[in-house]
């Protein structure tokens, strides 16, 4: 009887942990079959990724804000691929190998596109520099112009007549 | 203040090699190798398209169904290049003018109809394709390269090659018939 009752409750062990698996993989199953759906996709989320990407026929204007049908089927390829779950890496990329990299709000850091880089902050630190040349410049005692004479030239009573009118100053 | 100072400050001030300095030196170079760059660039945007009478750059084009089109294995025929896209509606006016062209010289051999995919969506183009009944090789334009390399502002545009590989007749905007694409073909065919 003991065994009987300790098979029993075995069995209904295994029923119980049988149907928690079965139904959390459903869940899980009606997810993905959710997810692949792209009417459950937000316009905020594919926004999010439009924002960022440039259409070459609308140049200057963000795929978000584009209203052009090259753009609107654009957004719809985010759509689809967000459904099928693909994160917003790969879709930048997908769009960079369609589409080149003409597409994309800031240009990748290689080739000629390093000066979009480096140049900016050169052309910031170069103006700082002349700056501050130009203060210390300004912050310099007034000195003599060359045109003036040689002081040494200059003959006693004159100087002494200089330092006289410095004195009052 | 004394004035025994200023002989000390202007022999410091006069000193014609101070002026000379590497850093100035670099700067100009760094500025003027900036403008040569904006210069080059700018030149090339306004270029505009490749001009009748040049040689076209040669690409490769892989079609829709996977075929791969190299244009500098094309020498010898003459060659249709024309730019579209699904989203854009002039193209329409010509999509059928085009197909009947193609299908008019298909038999013959000597001449090749290739359609570039301008920034489109490959659901959309194949159902394009489809709509128009369009038999001859057409693919996207992967990466904008080929667009880049002809330089296009828009579509349709069409480019017509001869059996050299150069441009003999350019098409911006839809052609208007049949005949129209006839009349620029035909002189460039043997007889």
């Amino acid at each position: 009887m003991k065994k009987i009752k300790h098979f029993l409750l075995f069995f209904a062990t295994l029923l119980i942990w049988l149907a928690l698996s079965l139904s959390i993989f459903g869940a899980r199953e009606s997810a993905l079959a959710q997810k692949a759906d792209p009417s459950s996709i937000s316009d905020d989320q594919v926004n999010a990724i439009a924002k960022n990407l440039y259409c070459p026929v609308c140049e200057n204007v963000p795929l978000d804000v584009c209203g052009t049908q090259a753009c609107e089927q654009w957004r719809q390829v985010i759509r689809q691929k967000l459904a099928e779950g693909w994160n917003e890496a790969q879709i930048r990329q997908y769009f960079v190998d369609q589409y080149g990299d003409r597409v994309l709000a800031t240009p990748p850091a290689r080739g000629i596109n390093w000066l979009a880089y480096v140049v900016p902050p050169l052309v910031i630190l170069a103006g700082v520099w002349i700056l501050v040349q130009a203060f210390r410049s300004w912050k310099r005692p007034l000195t003599a112009s060359p045109s003036l004479p040689e002081p040494e030239n200059l003959s006693p009573e004159v100087l002494k007549r200089i330092e006289e009118e410095l004195k009052k100053r | 203040m004394s004035v025994q100072s200023i002989p000390e400050k202007q022999s410091q001030q006069t000193n014609p090699t101070k002026g000379l300095r590497l850093g100035p030196l670099l700067a100009w170079v760094v500025v003027i190798a900036l403008l040569v760059i904006l210069a080059i660039g700018l030149l090339r945007t306004q270029q505009g398209p490749v001009n009748v009478g040049q040689k076209i750059p040669d690409f490769t084009l892989t079609t829709f169904d996977g075929q791969t089109i190299k244009t500098a294995d094309l020498r010898g025929k003459v060659i249709v290049i024309n730019f579209w896209a699904s989203w854009c509606k002039p193209c329409e006016q010509e999509a059928a003018d085009l197909e009947a062209a193609w299908r008019f010289y298909q038999a013959r051999g000597d001449v090749t109809f290739l359609g570039i995919d301008y920034v489109d969506t490959e659901p959309e183009a194949l159902a394009y394709l489809k709509k128009f009944e369009i038999t001859y090789p057409n693919g996207p334009d992967l990466g904008t390269r080929i667009s880049q390399a002809f330089r296009i502002r828009g579509v349709p545009e069409t480019y017509i090659v001869d059996q050299q590989g150069v441009l003999q007749f350019v098409q911006i905007g839809p052609f208007r018939s049949l005949s129209q694409i006839k009349s620029v073909i035909d002189p460039l065919l043997q007889p």
